[in-house]
């Protein structure tokens, strides 16, 4: 179908285009630790060393876990297999609730408690009208 | 071949035809998007950017595809009107990933409490802006007519590249955007949102052309008027 030429010019660039993606991939695996934008409660759970520097956390806000004090909000990040509790005091997002994707920056204390200094709301992929929201739950 | 002496012939014609047909599509679609579409049951209304972002977002990728897999075919069968129709397309491509960009952290403030955050499908756009100015600015640059179809043509497919990045950032690593809503398998945007998503996808789409249509034209003249090829 095609000439000799190109035919060498298709298996030159095919032949560099894989190698290029190879270079990007190995490139990106070695910076695995800060492509990811936050760590669940079981890699916390998990670490051999518990760090001092900043860190994310992300997961669940645990249901019935809440609790809003005067000037301080409590509550468990989950990923169902191990949990977290955060304490924090500042301004929380629009889409902040229970049973819902969260992101807390902040340091760790222990294995089970991280004191936030922000907090992100993580929504999800649905979109719906707030009446089939409903017609859902009525299911 | 003789598709692209086709599209030379009737990109002058189609101009007007395709400014109209935007304009008309564009009306549907902000009337949709803005009044038509529901709020959403969590974000209420401010669900109604993603109208404007989603939209931007798959048009300046699905541009960027079509400018390398351009380049790649002039590096194969040396056709240099390849390159000036992948020249012609950057703009417009660009265009849509700053609003992307823009809209995106308009919408993360109210939504997820930041502008801004380095994960990686946010990061992975930037890189993909960055590439669109390197591609636009190295047609400007290089004098040499050689030299700027070979660094151009890199840079395309070197970003080319950062593509699937984009598009899977959000499985394969743990980000704050959300992952895809549209896959093969289904939708999880309620069909009365995509409607608005789709229209405006289609105005965006016939924008892209029309400003394409403008730059290629111009392209042309250029190639005609010998020696008048940079101005």
């Amino acid at each position: 179908m095609f000439g000799k030429k190109v035919k060498l010019r298709i298996t030159f660039l095919l032949l560099s285009f894989i190698s290029l993606i190879l270079i990007v991939f190995l490139i990106i695996k070695s910076l695995e630790e800060n492509v990811v934008y936050f760590k669940s409660p079981t890699e916390i759970n998990d670490l051999s060393e518990l760090t001092k520097k900043k860190v994310r956390i992300g997961g669940m806000v645990k249901k019935d876990s809440l609790e809003v004090k005067a000037e301080e909000i409590n509550f468990i990040i989950t990923d169902f297999k191990n949990e977290i509790r955060v304490s924090y005091s500042g301004i929380i997002p629009n889409l902040f609730e229970e049973e819902k994707g969260v992101v807390a920056e902040g340091f760790i204390k222990d294995r089970n408690f991280f004191i936030a200094k922000k907090i992100l709301a993580k929504h999800d992929e649905n979109y719906m009208p707030p009446e089939v929201k409903k017609a859902l739950e009525n299911k | 071949m003789k598709l692209i002496l086709k599209i030379n012939k009737i990109s002058f014609k189609a101009q007007k035809y395709i400014f109209f047909l935007f304009i008309v599509v564009l009306s549907i679609g902000v009337v949709e998007a803005l009044i038509l579409s529901p709020s959403d049951y969590k974000q209420s209304d401010s669900v109604r950017i993603m109208y404007v972002h989603v939209p931007s977002a798959w048009t300046s990728i699905g541009i960027f595809s079509v400018i390398a897999i351009l380049s790649l075919g002039n590096l194969v069968f040396k056709n240099k009107y390849f390159l000036t129709i992948a020249k012609s397309l950057a703009p417009s491509g660009l265009i849509f990933n700053i609003i992307a960009l823009v809209t995106g952290s308009i919408w993360g403030k109210p939504t997820w409490g930041t502008w801004w955050a380095w994960d990686a499908r946010i990061t992975s756009m930037l890189v993909l802006c960055i590439f669109y100015i390197l591609y636009i600015l190295s047609w400007r640059v290089f004098e040499n007519k050689e030299s700027v179809k070979k660094i151009t043509s890199l840079i395309s497919i070197l970003g080319l590249i950062n593509l699937p990045i984009i598009k899977f950032s959000v499985e394969w690593w743990a980000t704050l955007h959300q992952p895809a809503s549209i896959k093969l398998s289904g939708s999880s945007i309620h069909s009365s949102m995509l409607l608005p998503l789709f229209v405006m996808t289609a105005a965006f789409v016939l924008f892209s052309i029309l400003i394409f249509l403008m730059k290629y034209n111009t392209e042309l003249i250029k190639i005609k008027n010998k020696g008048l090829d940079r101005i």
